[in-house]
């Protein structure tokens, strides 16, 4: 052990050496595993006020967790049907949110890599990153604007003869599935772009060369290819879109929580840390579960997502 | 299947840039026809116009005898293999071979039948299970062959395909394509800068030099009856002497230069004895040509000091400096067991007769 050491600090310096060290201790100890162990160990214990903590009230207990699965002591419910249903919601809405994401930016992350050339492909790139210089509550208000029952969507397609009066886009949550698919989709795009990128042309025109559409070229060898660059984007927009908040917040219907409004609930209005830090946990660990059990089901390997 | 492609009078611009001038030329069903030049000289370009990826500027691309003009590459009659290949890495073995099938609609058990057959053909059965990359450079190869051969094309086209192998590999590949192409009787189009693959291969060579064919000839002809001074310097070693014609003998012309007047076979091109008197023109020996005079004598002789010598076994390469000529002139004699007893430092006579040397018009060489 101690000659790995001195070989690590003959191969990158003292300089260098204690930097990388330091960095990645601080990294993964303070900025990683430290927060999540304390939001850990809030959730199980008792809510008391922050004088208390450390006291012999601040017990440990499972409250919070029953709390999500059987809801309030009082409770007639066999289960929490309104957490838990928005848990399920709010899973079920980031997998449209992933697929939508998925069905966009792969022709567009293709096109990237393997069409267009040149100036006109630095200038798409440009245009798809620049958007993302305008802060994340400034694009959800100027969505909620324009999918507003008076916003300029509702505007034209009444104009266009499509709709006879305005269509509430809001209520019905298509502005804040538009507003997260949009959210994310450079994470869906790059890792994809990355990944087709890598494919050697040949590989795209020997399959055409043996008379194969385009569709074929694309099931069979782009999209194999880029497999892990798929499930790399689908991972952080799926991880992200679950664990948003602003936009829910903002463009979420009346009728719509999202999982992260209930955690945030907790936290803030309630001042129940620990009941949301269970609530968070929870939600963390069952989408790492959900996002290992679909790279299994599509057999990606975990080290793939990060080439 | 076997079909002719013919070439008439193709031009493949890129901007200014000119890939290919006026290429005509008409290759035969079922030989094996390679297009030889250096790197850049067009012919990679040429082969992806015959293959459909690119459309010429001007000219036709007939292939059994239906003009492919508007027909892409997925719809015509011709089957590419890839300098690296392109073999699909995350299909098996038998799938990349099938997948000209599969493209087909042809069932399963059927491709796999199929595939097993092709594997036999290039005689590497039983590896149809495994992944591409589990095989060697040359069962690559032969898998990339199989893949293109399933298509069944007419006109199978191999750009530099044994580039990526090592000198043993590449030598033993020549001979098995060689006998593949028998075997299935189909065109083959090979392009290399291989002069050994091009000449050891082919039934007819085209030889390339910036977008213009110099020469369309069998090997042998083209070494030993070059047309032009490119195809003379850049096929197979040369010595060549630069001088003015002074005058015309039947078949052989005279040509003056500063290492002597050497008499030279005056050689055809489109049935036109290219040198008149009077032109300037170019001298071409090949080293082998050329033979220590001691006591014989010969039609051209010339005065040189045995500058260096190389042994390669079965050969011994002499290079001398020969009075008049800037450039070092190479020598190669069979090792026949008899020492070599020109020491180097000496000053010696060499020779050759004027049906080994060829006169051609001054033009431009291949770069070395």
């Amino acid at each position: 052990m101690s000659t790995y050491w001195q070989n690590y600090f003959k191969k990158n310096g003292l300089a260098l050496g204690l930097f990388m060290l330091l960095a990645v201790l601080i990294w993964t100890l303070v900025m990683i595993i430290l927060p999540q162990l304390y939001m850990m160990d809030f959730s199980f214990r008792a809510n008391v006020p922050p004088p208390q903590w450390g006291s012999e009230t601040h017990v440990y207990t499972l409250e919070h967790y029953r709390y999500l699965i059987y809801g309030n002591v009082n409770s007639t419910d066999a289960i929490n049907y309104i957490d838990l249903g928005v848990f399920g919601r709010t899973i079920l809405a980031s997998i449209f949110v992933t697929l939508i994401d998925v069905c966009l930016c792969y022709p567009v992350a293709y096109y990237l890599a393997h069409v267009a050339k040149g100036g006109w492909g630095r200038l798409m790139v440009m245009s798809l990153i620049i958007p993302f210089w305008v802060n994340e509550l400034l694009r959800a208000f100027a969505f909620k604007v324009m999918f507003g029952t008076g916003g300029v969507i509702n505007d034209v397609l009444i104009a266009l003869g499509i709709l006879d009066q305005p269509y509430d886009f809001i209520r019905e949550n298509t502005a804040l599935y538009s507003g997260l698919v949009y959210a994310y989709i450079l994470l869906m795009i790059f890792p994809i772009y990355n990944a087709v990128e890598s494919l050697d042309k040949n590989q795209i025109e020997a399959a055409r060369d043996m008379g194969s559409p385009w569709w074929r070229i694309h099931w069979r060898v782009v999209i194999p290819h880029a497999k892990p660059g798929i499930t790399s984007g689908c991972t952080m927009v799926f991880m992200l879109t679950a664990g948003a908040l602003a936009a829910p917040q903002i463009l979420g219907g009346p009728s719509s929580l999202w999982f992260t409004q209930l955690v945030y609930k907790w936290f803030n209005n309630s001042a129940n840390w620990a009941r949301g830090s269970a609530y968070a946990l929870v939600l963390l660990i069952l989408c790492i579960v959900f996002v290992l059990l679909m790279m299994r089901f599509f057999k990606v390997k975990l080290g793939e997502i990060a080439k | 299947m076997s079909a002719d492609v013919k070439l008439e009078d193709v031009w493949i611009r890129f901007g200014e840039f000119v890939a290919a001038r006026e290429v005509n030329i008409h290759i035969q069903e079922g030989e094996f026809f390679s297009f030889l030049g250096p790197s850049g000289c067009g012919k990679t370009t040429l082969l992806r116009a015959v293959s459909g990826f690119l459309s010429p500027s001007e000219g036709k691309v007939l292939i059994g005898g239906n003009d492919m003009a508007g027909i892409g590459p997925n719809k015509r009659p011709t089957a590419l293999i890839f300098q690296n290949l392109a073999l699909f890495p995350l299909m098996k073995v038998w799938e990349n071979i099938a997948f000209a099938l599969e493209v087909k609609g042809v069932g399963k058990a059927e491709r796999r039948k199929r595939a097993d057959e092709l594997l036999e053909l290039i005689a590497l059965p039983d590896q149809g299970d495994k992944m591409v990359n589990e095989l060697s450079g040359g069962q690559k190869q032969r898998v990339a062959i199989a893949r293109a051969l399933a298509a069944e094309p007419d006109v199978l086209l191999l750009d530099e395909p044994l580039s990526a192998l090592d000198l043993k590999l590449r030598q033993h590949m020549r001979t098995e394509l060689r006998a593949i192409q028998q075997r299935v009787g189909i065109t083959f189009i090979y392009i290399t800068h291989d002069q050994g693959e091009a000449l050891t291969m082919s039934d007819h060579v085209a030889v390339m030099s910036q977008g213009v064919i110099e020469q369309v000839s069998d090997g042998n002809t083209i070494y030993d009856s070059p047309e032009s001074s490119f195809v003379a310097s850049f096929v197979g070693e040369n010595n060549h002497f630069a001088g003015t014609v002074t005058h015309v003998d039947g078949d052989f012309v005279v040509v003056d230069t500063p290492s002597g007047s050497i008499r030279a076979r005056n050689i055809e091109r489109e049935g036109q004895k290219q040198l008149q008197s009077g032109d300037e023109a170019m001298v071409f020996i090949r080293p082998e040509s050329l033979q220590f005079c001691d006591n014989q004598s010969f039609d051209n002789t010339l005065n040189a000091v045995v500058e260096r010598q190389e042994f390669e076994g079965n050969f011994w390469h002499v290079f001398l400096d020969v009075e008049g000529s800037s450039r070092t002139v190479s020598l190669s004699m069979v090792n026949d067991g008899s020492s070599v007893v020109h020491d180097v430092g000496t000053s010696a006579k060499i020779g050759c007769n004027a049906p080994l040397a060829v006169a051609l018009p001054a033009g431009s060489l291949a770069a070395e």
